[in-house]
């Protein structure tokens, strides 16, 4: 299994703040249980459009947003939810969002695969696949250009790395120096298509050194170990040493969009990797630590799950656009 | 007034707008050291430094998806494309991105990118090189696009496609970067989204923009000498905002319209006209709407055969003594 001995490292040792390792599990269980409900919604019949979800993958949004600052930004993917409830998007707002209401973060114009908010460090989701790349590597310039030390995080698939604008935004990037950690999260398939048919070299993070910078595969099953990376990519971009490419080997519970039932990906590699499910092994290990009890981590999930449901019952009930508003916000 | 070419014209409003706003960057291929590919950039390297104006590798979507971010997050970068034709490889960038974040966004986002460069036919390099993709561009809600056929509108419009918080679509011509007009030495800025009466007439409006405008007039002039027609010439100037008040307001006068474009006629920008002109003046017309356009072929590699296949005065005042029959 490409990365398996990466992914089958050790746990990290937890030496971190209580509050702060709390934080991280909240962020993750609230990333699962909010796509669980929204994939009920969307099989209930009763939220429009297109999913692409995340579950299984929440340690990559988790981590490397736990490492950046609120004024840090992301550019993000058609598989954004995760990354944007972990950039600090509010449930309702991306609740209404999917619901289409004028309440939501793009006042309903911009759906499941456009999720964002400038207020919070989260331009659009960049639908094409890589097609957020060159504008990372941009967003980036400005930084430099405005003499700030402010990082972008540049979200992608594994499916991303045949896209030209891969070629194109990363070159950029590296031959200016640019402070963008470019995240990919590879989780073995593009859409229905294992890695391994479509990349001689399915080793990701190899690719930086074509390009002269740093690149590391790391366990993106591991949120401290994410994290840790995330930070380490951090310090370097905002030391003027980027970009840095960072491949998190992770793994998808649920299909490629909301119409896929996933029956490409083999039994056993299913098991194997739910055996490696980031969340499970994330409170394996704060409950190895003495101040850490499992009512503790009971009673954030539970709190996370009256916060959805409140949020999903305002959301049904939220504004929604008028025919006034379709042309609205084309044009400053 | 002195007469400046278009070339420089276009220079001068990118100097003067890098002097008032230090976040507006140049960036392109062979911009800086090699001062453009048709020398629009020329001396501004010198002037600015290399962190104002930048060359990229040849790397089309790279860069215009660069400028886009950069411009999302308060940069104002010109981004040249050495031609308007090459737009098709970062097609995704200009016209998903650039296009539409306002709009996803729920209108939070500016995008203050111009990408600027040559879009004309007329110089026999053949098919791929000799594109105008002013419609393609301008069917996108959310962009603006000017086509400018003069020294002086140059200058005032690129200055404000600058400042513009829209993308801002700027088709230049290579046949008209040494043609010279008068351009004040104050500074002035021409509104996006106005079209322009070059020349006053009765006996028939022709509605043009760009290289088209030129020979547009030339047409008129033969017209006016020779058979005693008075042509008025409207150059729109903007496709994106277009200014259909300017080119109804001469067809009420004249009632007869003749579109002028460098254009493949099939879905093209005259299409859109002729059906915004027969929907609010149908009662104005005294004749069919009637367009010269470019003859609905790939471009042409061969220098005679390409003269014909695009608008020429020589076509424009065939189709206008046919209308005035």
């Amino acid at each position: 299994m490409n990365g398996a001995s990466a992914a089958n490292s050790p746990a990290s040792p937890v030496p971190l703040d209580r509050e702060f390792l709390l934080g991280l599990y909240g962020k993750m269980v609230l990333i699962r249980e909010f796509e669980e409900r929204v994939k009920f919604l969307f099989l209930e019949g009763t939220m429009p459009g297109t999913i692409h979800q995340c579950q299984g993958q929440e340690a990559t949004a988790t981590g490397v947003c736990a490492a950046l600052r609120a004024d840090d930004w992301i550019t993000s993917t058609f598989r954004g939810h995760g990354h944007a409830l972990a950039k600090g998007l509010t449930v309702q707002e991306m609740l209404d969002e999917l619901f289409g209401a004028t309440t939501g973060c793009c006042k309903g114009k911009g759906g499941s695969m456009h999720m964002g908010n400038m207020a919070k460090g989260m331009v659009p989701g960049i639908a094409i696949v890589a097609g957020g790349i060159p504008l990372a590597a941009g967003m980036a310039l400005a930084f430099k250009m405005q003499r700030t030390t402010q990082v972008v995080a540049c979200f992608f698939g594994d499916g991303a790395v045949a896209e030209g604008a891969f070629h194109e935004g990363v070159n950029m990037a590296a031959i200016w120096d640019l402070p963008v950690i470019f995240v990919c999260e590879n989780n073995l398939y593009g859409a229905s298509t294992r890695i391994d048919k479509v990349m001689k070299n399915p080793r990701v993070s190899a690719r930086a050194a074509a390009y002269g910078f740093q690149g590391e595969t790391v366990d993106g099953n591991d949120v401290l170990a994410v994290y840790a990376a995330a930070q380490r990519a951090a310090e370097a971009c905002r030391n003027g040493q980027g970009p840095v490419l960072l491949e998190l080997l992770t793994y998808r519970r649920t299909g490629h969009s909301r119409r896929d039932a996933c029956h490409y990906q083999a039994k056993d590699e299913r098991e194997a990797w739910f055996s490696r499910d980031p969340i499970t092994r994330f409170a394996t290990q704060l409950l190895a630590r003495r101040d850490i009890t499992q009512a503790d981590l009971d009673a954030i999930k539970a709190r996370i799950d009256t916060q959805i449901a409140q949020s999903v019952e305002l959301a049904k009930q939220a504004p929604q656009p008028t025919l006034a508003d379709l042309t609205t916000d084309v044009f400053a | 007034m002195p007469e400046i070419t278009y070339r420089e014209a276009i220079r001068h409003a990118l100097a003067e707008e890098l002097e008032r706003d230090a976040n507006v960057v140049i960036m392109g291929e062979e911009v800086a050291q090699f001062n453009g590919a048709y020398k629009v950039t020329e001396g501004l390297l010198a002037k600015f430094g290399p962190k104002r104006i930048v060359d990229t590798p040849i790397t089309e979507a790279g860069f215009i998806g660069t400028g886009i971010g950069a411009s999302m997050l308060g940069l104002r970068p010109v981004m040249e494309l050495m031609f308007w034709s090459f737009y098709s490889v970062a097609f995704d960038q200009i016209l998903n991105n650039a296009a539409n974040v306002r709009y996803m966004s729920g209108g939070l986002i500016n995008c203050p990118i111009v990408i600027r460069g040559p879009a004309n036919g007329g110089t026999n390099v053949g098919a791929t090189h000799s594109h105008t993709p002013e419609n393609v561009l301008a069917n996108h809600p959310g962009v603006k696009v000017v086509v400018p056929a003069t020294a002086y509108d140059a200058k005032g419009l690129l200055k404000s496609a600058i400042r513009d918080n829209d993308p801002v679509f700027f088709l230049e011509n290579t046949i008209l970067y040494g043609e010279k007009g008068e351009v004040p030495t104050a500074e002035y800025l021409i509104p996006l989204g106005l079209a322009d009466v070059k020349r006053q007439g009765r006996d028939l409006t022709i509605v043009t923009y760009g290289r088209s405008v030129i020979h547009s007039l030339a047409a008129a002039e033969v017209l006016h000498k020779e058979h005693g027609v008075l042509v008025e010439v409207v150059d729109l100037r903007s496709i994106r905002p277009l200014d259909i008040d300017t080119v109804l307001k001469s067809v009420a006068k004249t009632h007869r319209v003749l579109i002028v474009e460098e254009q493949k006629p099939f879905a093209s920008v005259g299409s859109q006209l002729a059906y915004m002109i027969q929907r609010e003046a149908f009662d104005e017309l005294d004749a069919p709407i009637h367009r010269v356009a470019t003859v609905d072929a790939p471009a042409i590699y061969s220098p005679p055969v390409e003269v014909e296949q695009l608008p020429n005065p020589q076509r424009v005042i065939k189709a206008a003594l046919e209308m005035l029959g």
